[in-house]
């Protein structure tokens, strides 16, 4: 048998009795991925199903003074609730989103066909209540401009004498453009299972097997050390594939529970998205690989060796904060960028986007020649005296 | 047979090992002697081919070992200073392990493993786990995984380290029968009464050089101590380092 193929199946056989590497490797890497996805997903469609349809609870202090407006607001969908006292404060305390004050002059003013004031309070730097106070603001320009067109045609003019100019906004968003943070970290999930699923291997192979002092004994048999570091790497893509895989299945039956189908939102997480998924992603298993072992290699101990690697664990996030907080357009380039690349192939594929040939080859091709540089530089590493002394 | 020619290493400023030659003979078991830090562990690990010589040359059955290292490994069983075993791995598979990376077929691999657990009176423990063995099981582990090609010569670095008094007597009858098969076999000490008690042929060494080399007698006639551990100490030039 060939020496590489031992030292595989020694590796996997020995990883797999470790409750610890399973444990991190194929339950804890896989599964964190798909249950946050479902449970941000969840939470976004619940707030996307609210903007609508929620009624506006908003306090109204001095609703006696405008019965009126009162009852066309609680036509359009607002509960007024009792008047508060000190409504500044309770804004600013968050206990209210909003309050609207009607002052007494409110009749007065309306009578005499005098502009009115209502008084809206809110706290802009409450995100949460931009909506609602959006919609209230809206209701209430709604019936200005009501009333003010029945002001007109009493008087005998056309209301469009008054409002030159009208604003249409046909706002082309979609539920599945403002979900674009979840979308950006949707790959990070998958690459997450993927270094994690490896790290363990990594570590334990070169950096642990030196401080278990069984990394001397091995190099003394008559195998060539790429051999024995191409059977370690083999395992710890073997794991870092299989990881990949649970988390891949996990968020195909994850995706059949969130009901974004209600939003009209659509997430492909088939057969198919798998399957691409598993491709592309391996270039960048073997680049990830290639560097653990690398640095684990460097590590003085397998404490130094897990610290590095739980640093490194955050590199692949930095293409999806970047693309969640700037969302770039993707250009070509892109898809010659390790992890870049990946992420938006997995997140394009995801929406049911189309992925073509030309970009889904040049991902393919410049990871692996990025993976196949990072494995020259390790056999290098591991071809040096030092490594297998430990101390 | 193991030929150390003129072996130089150095680790930065370090002169880890400047000029050693030795043979270590078949049939015979040569010790090699010196206090701690002398450069034995060093000496070795160029003679197992973990470590290339700065300058010098080591040749095993005639084959040198920086031209064809792998040929060199296959003749060469070793147990190093670096002991440690697969915790996750039971003793047979440990040695199964190393078999197959010799190279082995399956019928060999498991004739060998048969008769080596016998002879190292390890059968009790060979179908456990290696986590929680103790010493002197993890030592006999570490040897029949190191002997299981076979091999003509066999080089151990400290072999009876941190053993007991009755796992430390049996791993010297252990060596003598490598001997009696006519095997080259080279150990590395600092303790002066096992090189005495086991050795036919002693090589002292200290400060990176061979100081010494011959059998008893002739270390004992060359110093003029009737006493072989007045010998050592005399030809190192202290005590420091070493062990009675």
């Amino acid at each position: 048998m060939n020496a590489a193929i031992v030292v595989f199946l020694k590796e996997v056989i020995e990883n797999l009795r470790d409750r610890r590497t399973v444990m991190n490797a194929l339950l804890v890497g896989p599964l964190l991925g798909p249950l946050l996805f479902a449970g941000l997903t969840s939470v976004m469609i619940s707030r996307e199903l609210d903007r609508g349809e929620k009624p506006i609870e908003v306090s109204v202090v001095g609703a006696e003074h405008a019965p009126n407006l009162v009852e066309f607001l609680r036509q359009n969908g607002v509960k007024p609730k009792p008047p508060v006292v000190d409504p500044e404060a309770r804004v600013r305390a968050q206990d209210e989103d909003m309050v609207l004050r009607i002052p007494a002059s409110y009749g007065e003013a309306w009578r005499a066909g005098r502009t009115a004031q209502v008084e809206l309070l809110y706290d802009s730097s409450q995100r949460d209540s931009a909506t609602p106070v959006e919609r209230l603001r809206g209701l209430l320009q709604a019936y200005s401009g009501q009333n003010g067109a029945m002001r007109l045609m009493a008087r005998g003019l056309s209301p469009a004498v008054a409002s030159p100019l009208v604003v249409a906004a046909r706002d082309q968003s979609t539920p599945q453009s403002r979900s674009a943070l979840l979308f950006a970290m949707l790959p990070y999930f998958l690459i997450l299972a993927a270094f994690m699923g490896g790290m363990y291997l990594a570590i334990d192979t070169t950096a642990g097997e030196r401080e278990r002092q069984s990394l001397e004994p091995l190099f003394v048999n008559p195998v060539a050390r790429w051999r024995i570091l191409a059977g370690k790497l083999a395992a710890t893509v073997a794991f870092a594939m299989a990881s990949l895989t649970l988390s891949l299945i996990a968020f195909g039956i994850a995706g059949g529970y969130i009901p974004t189908a209600r939003i009209g939102m659509v997430l492909d997480f088939g057969p198919r998205f798998a399957a691409i998924a598993l491709l592309v992603m391996f270039p960048l298993v073997l680049l990830a690989s290639c560097l653990q072992t690398l640095i684990a290699a460097f590590a003085k101990s397998y404490r130094e060796a897990q610290t590095y690697l739980s640093l490194l664990l955050l590199v692949p996030m930095l293409p999806s904060a970047m693309l969640a907080v700037l969302p770039l357009k993707a250009q070509g380039w892109m898809f010659a960028v390790p992890l870049l690349s990946q992420h938006l192939i997995i997140t394009r594929l995801v929406r049911a986007e189309t992925v073509t040939l030309p970009q889904l080859l040049l991902c393919l091709g410049c990871g692996l020649a990025t993976a196949a540089v990072a494995a020259v530089l390790t056999a290098r590493v591991y071809r040096s005296e030092r490594l297998a002394i430990s101390g | 047979m193991i030929e150390a020619d003129d072996l130089h290493k150095s680790f930065g400023d370090v002169r880890a090992v400047a000029g050693v030659s030795f043979v270590a003979r078949d049939g015979e078991i040569t010790g090699l002697l010196g206090p701690n830090g002398a450069g034995k562990t060093t000496t070795l690990r160029m003679l197992y081919t973990l470590m290339t010589p700065d300058r010098g040359s080591v040749r095993v059955d005639g084959i040198d070992a920086t031209r064809d290292a792998d040929a060199v490994r296959r003749r060469l069983g070793v147990l190093p200073d670096a002991r440690g075993l697969y915790k996750r791995l039971t003793a047979r598979e440990n040695i199964e392990y190393f078999a197959r990376l010799q190279g082995l077929d399956a019928a060999t691999t498991a004739q060998r493993c048969e008769r080596l657990i016998a002879a190292l009176e390890m059968r009790d423990i060979a179908a456990r786990r290696s986590e929680g063995f103790s010493q002197g099981q993890r030592v006999k582990t570490a040897i029949a995984r190191a002997l299981v090609h076979d091999p003509r010569n066999v080089i151990l670095d400290e072999p009876t380290n941190g053993l007991d008094v009755m796992a430390t007597r049996a791993m010297r009858r252990f060596l003598h029968g490598l001997r009696d098969e006519g095997r080259c076999v080279l150990f590395s000490s600092h303790i002066m009464q096992e090189v005495a008690a086991l050795c036919d042929r002693i090589v002292v060494i200290a400060g990176g050089r061979v100081v010494a080399a011959g059998t008893a007698d002739e270390l004992r006639a060359q110093t003029g101590e009737s006493n072989l551990e007045d010998a050592f100490v005399r030809v190192i030039g202290s005590d420091e380092g070493l062990a009675a």
